[in-house]
């Protein structure tokens, strides 16, 4: 019989795309040609069950462009594996060629110039096509929403998710779990979640008075003569990372010991397949993939990962499917004598210019952006940097975002929050105001200004550093390190909390930093109640005005070392 | 080198807890499980505490204890100002021994759970509870 790491290793060469290659020297029309849907969708059907996966598409229903991470730092046991590797490592490692369309769509490696080769990436109605495509190919396809779904659009905020609810239920999809779905408040997500043809999983979601379970923790499928069993959960930190008093009747948290009961109990009932719908972030769902036993598949999501081969922990694989629509995984699985048999997977990148809009879809999303449309594509200004957010410190949409703040609130140092949500710009494109609500916008975008001291500012460095670097995947809320303007610091992840964060500098005047004085800060997204201030979006608008042509230059002030 | 099981005690606590507590605070942890366990020899299987990684809310912190056929449980926050946060007893007609409270953490520190068994011996385990000021989830 064939181990899995052999099946895994056949099955990837099965599923590569095949007639490309060349280094980013083709005109769009070229790519176009050579690259087809056919190409892109092509599988080999395999076993009797399929999963697609979708997540943390964080309502960007139209393609976009997306610049995948430089920096993604692993400490402890997964210093230097998937997802810690970038660039031409992750191109190495996953055997991709440079310049290739996997390469552009998996790294962020001369991005620019591929981009315009290869155009702009996901939409929800080539996502449509391509789910389509597998419901012809295996008409009982689960379709699985892993959350981060409803916010992150202008059109999301204005409508409190609708827009993005009407297109996933269009769309099919038959289970999800969650995360900044709980940021437009407990009455909203129950308004939504009953009106939901399908259930919304979370086996860590716990009334917070009573500590009892709340959601449903999994449901049942038969498909293919198989029961399956897929159980949700939710981003376990939700009170801490997100505002917890707009959702206080809840409570959250890894719950693992509970995982384990699920499973087990699962299996009782006749589950001959157990999956995972995670929002954990991937080095939580690979510590767990260690701890908690029966487990067949986990659906990872939330650290916006696209990793093109399932990784194995124990009997488990783990599938990272990216973010903003960029990425759908299909897995076929043969489940044989109530047990995993093997595998074949596929993360199949929708690349908008190649994958035919579903016109349904395509129309459902026109609709629900027709009212507001004069409003989100009005030009702001425009960029001749690229502009970008996703990697541990602070991308170019940060650095412009940092100045609005200094600029526009009169601060001495700015504070912007690691999130890892935000389509990019290529030098030369328009800045809408669509393009600042995908970086910005959120149900908490408050700009507050106040004071801290400087031993303050230092003991926020080392907390949020903790939770990105703590070298125990359980210990990390994901995200990334937050962004500052106005102050220069350096941090050794290698470090316990406390001393990783050394040199912090008032980058205006070279002085360092002094813990007892005061300064005068601005920042957005924070979790406290009462938060006042105009909302990010406008503070940023306003300077993008004011400036015309957004040019940033490189940003050194942050040192990272112990890497 | 042989210990005493007093040292071992002793280093076993310090080795998890001593470089996040100031030595009052470790003499106060130290002295409420010395008082507790009368210097006994604790083993660690046993007893199972469920604590959340992160506290969601320093003030009021969930924790559970179960320990089958324990006839009490003591639970001790290691960081606190006052460590000792409760100790549950069983009766014999107890169904299970097994209980729920919630408590104050002043920072992130380790909660320790330590099981009176009915034969006298005693068992311990301890989570790490982080305190974080929170924000910037992405």
């Amino acid at each position: 019989m064939i181990s899995r790491r052999e099946f895994l290793q056949a099955s990837v060469a099965a599923s590569a795309i095949v007639g490309v290659s060349g280094i980013g020297n083709w005109s769009r029309l070229a790519a176009q040609q050579r690259l087809t849907q056919d190409q892109l969708l092509q599988f080999d059907t395999f076993g009797n069950v399929t999963l697609v996966h979708i997540t943390d598409i964080h309502a960007h229903l139209k393609p976009i462009w997306f610049r995948e991470p430089d920096t993604n730092i692993g400490v402890g046991e997964v210093k230097g594996l998937p997802p810690h590797i970038t660039g031409l490592d992750f191109i190495r490692e996953f055997d991709l060629t440079e310049g290739s369309p996997e390469a552009y769509a998996l790294t962020h490696s001369d991005f620019t110039a591929l981009a315009k080769t290869y155009g702009r990436m996901g939409g929800m109605d080539r996502v449509a096509t391509v789910v389509n495509a597998i419901r012809a190919d295996r008409p009982e396809a689960i379709l699985l929403d892993g959350g981060d779904t409803w916010h992150g659009s202008m059109t999301s905020l204005i409508t409190k998710g609708q827009d993005v609810v009407d297109v996933m239920n269009r769309l099919g999809v038959e289970a999800m779990t969650s995360h900044w779905e709980w940021t437009f408040g407990t009455e909203r997500v129950q308004e939504i979640v009953d009106g939901l043809p399908f259930p919304f999983l979370g086996q860590n979601i716990f009334d917070a008075e009573w500590d009892e379970p709340a959601f449903d923790p999994y449901t049942f499928f038969e498909r293919g003569g198989v029961k399956i069993a897929v159980i949700g959960q939710a981003f376990p930190y939700m009170p801490i990372a997100n505002p917890g008093w707009k959702f206080p009747e809840y409570s959250f948290g890894i719950r693992d010991g509970r995982m384990q009961e699920m499973v087990d109990e699962v299996r009782a009932e006749g589950a001959e397949l157990v999956v995972v719908l995670s929002h954990n972030g991937f080095d939580v769902d690979r510590k767990m993939a260690s701890r908690v036993t029966g487990i067949d598949v986990i659906l990872t999501g939330h650290t916006h990962d696209a990793i093109p081969e399932p990784v194995l922990v124990g009997e488990t694989i783990l599938i990272a499917s990216g973010s903003h629509g960029k990425f759908v995984s299909r897995v076929d699985l043969d489940v044989r004598d109530g047990r995993m048999m093997g595998f074949r997977h596929k993360l199949i990148p929708i690349f908008s210019d190649v994958i035919a809009p579903d016109p349904e879809m395509a129309s459902l999303i026109d609709e629900g952006r027709a009212p507001y449309k004069d409003q989100l594509e009005e030009v702001i200004g425009k960029t001749e940097s690229l502009l970008y957010r996703r990697g541990n410190f602070n991308g170019t949409w940060d650095d412009l975002i940092c100045d609005a703040m200094l600029s526009e609130r009169d601060a001495e140092i700015v504070m912007s929050p690691g999130v890892r949500w935000g389509a990019s710009l290529l030098p030369g494109d328009d800045i809408t105001r669509e393009d600042i609500h995908s970086v910005t916008s959120m149900t908490y975008g408050e700009c507050y200004r106040t004071e801290m001291t400087g031993e303050f500012l230092n003991v926020i460095l080392e907390d949020v550093a903790d939770n990105l670097f703590n070298p125990d995947p359980y210990y990390q809320q994901g995200g990334d390190m937050v962004r500052v303007g106005g102050m220069g610091f350096h941090i050794d992840v290698s470090q316990a909390m406390g001393s990783r964060i050394s040199n912090m500098t008032l980058l205006k005047t070279g002085e360092p930093i002094d813990p007892a004085r005061n300064y005068v800060v601005a920042g957005w997204a924070s979790v406290n109640e009462g938060t006042e201030g105009p909302q990010i979006w406008d503070v940023v608008e306003s300077h993008i005005r004011k400036i015309g042509t957004v040019k940033l230059e490189p940003n050194s002030s942050v040192k990272v070392t112990g890497v | 080198m042989k210990l005493s099981r007093r040292e071992a005690l002793v280093l076993a606590i310090g080795s998890v807890a001593a470089a996040a507590i100031p030595m009052t605070a470790y003499a106060a942890v130290e002295e409420a499980i010395a008082t507790f366990t009368g210097g006994a020899a604790v083993g660690d299987a046993g007893v199972t505490l469920t604590a959340p990684e992160i506290a969601e809310n320093g003030n009021t912190v969930p924790v559970s204890v179960s320990a089958p056929g324990a006839t009490s449980i003591l639970i001790v926050a290691a960081g606190n100002p006052t460590p000792g946060v409760c100790q549950f007893n069983f009766g014999e007609a107890a169904g299970a021994q097994a209980a729920s409270t919630r408590m104050r953490l002043a920072t992130t520190q380790d909660v320790i759970a330590i099981a009176k068994m009915a034969d006298g011996s005693f068992a311990r385990a301890s989570s790490e509870v982080k305190v974080t000021i929170g924000g910037c989830g992405g």
